[in-house]
């Protein structure tokens, strides 16, 4: 199974600066410490996290909008080139982002059928007949009629939108999309049609996906992995099921017990956090996750642990987890 | 969901809309009136417009006890108004009209350029910006015409300098405000190059305002234009235009006011015109408003 990845990123990190004030020094902020991930081809990887704790960012990042301070990041067995670069151009038929507010993703000026047919004019894929048939296609693809396309952004309904924005990233037979928050700005009946039509479409066309989502209901919905993230680093990784239903790491098992079932009244085993939310512009020494962690150890605030695998293809990044794991292993 | 197409706001009142533009209609009747002047100056001028006619100086025009040989009356030197005023027309207008696409063209472009690469260029060109707004534009188009005299190619390109801070201004806050939109970064993302996103679609999405402020700068370039004729620094006679005629009418003003009123009236009922077509066109151009 472990082919070549599609996308590996080794140990990306990817600082910004934030003045405040006019006299003070600029705080460098980490919004995300040497992370590491790789998808296969085909694949969906769903990333979570609460906001702030860095998705976006690691999305733009392996889309190669925003280069990295320093890690790399390679596609198809080769570095990712510098933004702007021929060969960065190039590369934007293979790759695809689609983003949150699909009305701000498209040009208002612009029918969808133009914007759609936009990516083969850049890229000059197709004559011009060649072009308009493939706009009809990927129109049916993704669930929207073919006279849609002579409409303009604001006559369509929001799920439409974001159908035409994946239409348009579609236009290319990408390998791999980046989505950020697709579906954060439908109401919750189009959110469903969306995820299902994106899952029907990774499953028509093979191509990898990378889901980052603060929902954990759609996360799961739609991925074959999921990467837990706190503060720019991954903390837990692996099957979603796995991870869902039976968490290693205290933040996961935190931030799962928040989902809220339907019917099920208040629950007694709700992990409810302490402490404030996480500010990126004063990570804590050690695990960053210890100031809040209900089970910290001395150790948690000193040494930050490694993302080690936990069995069952999992990883997690959590000393508490490894020492269990030792202990199980002693008394084998 | 597929039956559901956006609802524009409210329509407003039919009498609001017909008075609206019937304002516009009358604008743009004269608008294309004066165009046609323009185009058929040569055919439409009775008389050559620097012809004298010494035995009829500051004939009146007709009904007010003049002959139908001077329509609109002659100046001082016996020539005619209306054949003066039409070619004052085809002049005052070509340098505006130059001279607004030079400062819009300079203007956007540098905007780009600034809001494109920022860091020491988008300084550079801010330092310009500021420079042009803060030195009198008069003093500048003296210095230039008195250091490499006039001739009407310069004295259009000087009118294109003013007021091209504006449109770099509008253009600079509008693309990089734009930058900050999903739509460039998506653009961006799809592999578009700097022409493409720039042209195709930021400049479209802010033609609205530079529609108006090209209707704003407009009539200026107008009445400096007249200004700079006045004090005989713009169009040198024997050539003529609208500002030339009110300089040199000023000094019968109570003998022959027709030298003077007559262009003074043109320049009025063309900006006005001008603006109020600005405004209409930009509630067109945005297919979101209507």
């Amino acid at each position: 199974m472990m082919a070549a990845p599609l996308l590996r990123a080794e140990g990306l990190v990817r600082r910004y600066r934030l003045r405040q004030g006019v006299f003070r020094h600029p705080v460098t902020v980490k919004a995300v410490d040497s992370l590491s991930l790789s998808v296969a081809r085909g694949e969906t990887l769903g990333i979570v996290g609460e906001s702030g704790c860095g998705k976006s960012t690691t999305g733009r990042l392996l889309a190669g909008l925003e280069p990295p301070d320093s890690g790399t990041i390679s596609f198809g067995g080769e570095p990712l080139p510098a933004a702007g670069h021929a060969r960065w151009r190039r590369l934007r038929t293979r790759i695809q982002m689609v983003f949150q507010d699909p009305l701000g993703a498209l040009d208002r000026r612009l029918t969808i059928g133009e914007q759609i047919a936009e990516p083969l004019e850049i890229h000059r894929l197709g004559s011009k007949s060649e072009r308009a048939d493939r706009v009809k296609t990927l129109l049916v693809d993704v669930g929207l009629r073919p006279d849609h396309g002579a409409r303009y952004p604001h006559e369509l309904s929001g799920g439409q939108r974001q159908r035409a924005v994946l239409a348009r990233a579609l236009a290319t037979d990408p390998d791999l999309i980046v989505c950020d928050e697709p579906v954060s700005a439908l109401d919750v009946s189009i959110q469903a049609q969306v995820i299902n039509l994106l899952a029907d479409l990774k499953e028509q066309r093979r191509m990898a996906m990378i889901f980052i989502s603060h929902d954990l209901r759609v996360v799961r919905q739609i991925s074959d992995r999921i990467a837990v993230m706190y503060l720019g680093v991954i903390v837990e990784e692996g099957d979603p099921n796995l991870v869902l239903r039976d968490p290693l790491h205290p933040y996961s098992q935190a931030l799962i017990s928040a989902v809220p079932t339907p019917g099920a009244g208040r629950r007694r085993d709700r992990t409810v956090l302490q402490g404030d939310p996480p500010n990126p512009a004063a990570r804590p020494r050690g695990c960053a996750f210890h100031p809040r962690c209900p089970a910290a150890l001395p150790v948690c605030a000193q040494l930050a642990p490694e993302l080690t695998s936990a069995g069952e293809g999992r990883r997690v990044a959590c000393h508490l987890v490894e020492a269990a794991g030792e202990g199980r292993k002693e008394t084998v | 969901m597929d039956g559901f197409v956006a609802k524009s706001l409210p329509a407003p009142t039919a009498r609001k809309l017909w008075q609206r533009d019937r304002a516009v209609q009358l604008a743009l009747v004269w608008l294309t009136v004066v165009l046609a002047v323009v185009v058929f100056a040569d055919r439409l001028a009775p008389y050559d417009y620097a012809a004298l006619d010494l035995r009829h100086r500051l004939a009146a025009p007709v009904g007010f006890g003049g002959d139908v040989a001077h329509l609109l009356g002659s100046d001082e030197l016996g020539r005619d108004v209306l054949s003066r005023l039409i070619v004052s027309i085809r002049m005052s207008l070509l340098i505006a009209f130059g001279a607004t696409l030079i400062g819009a063209s300079l203007g956007t472009m540098l905007g780009f350029l600034a809001a494109h690469f920022r860091g020491w260029v988008e300084q550079v060109i801010l330092a310009c910006v500021d420079f042009q707004a803060s030195m009198p534009f008069l003093i500048l188009a003296l210095a230039v015409l008195a250091f490499f005299g006039n001739s009407l190619v310069l004295f259009v390109a000087l009118l294109g300098l003013h007021g091209w801070e504006r449109y770099a201004r509008v253009t600079r806050a509008l693309a990089m405000s734009a930058g900050a939109q999903g739509y460039v970064m998506a653009v961006h993302q799809l592999g578009a190059g700097p022409w493409r996103l720039y042209l195709r679609h930021v400049l479209p999405n802010i033609a609205s305002t530079l529609i108006v402020t090209m209707t704003l700068a407009f009539p200026d370039i107008i009445l400096l234009e007249s200004g700079l004729s006045f004090l005989g620094l713009g169009v040198q006679p024997p050539l003529t235009s609208l500002g030339n005629m009110v300089g040199y009418g000023r000094d019968y003003l109570t003998r022959a006011p027709w030298i003077l009123v007559l262009p003074s009236l043109v320049i009025s009922l063309t900006t006005l015109s001008i603006s109020l077509v600005g405004d209409w066109l930009r509630d067109r151009i945005d297919k979101t408003l209507s």
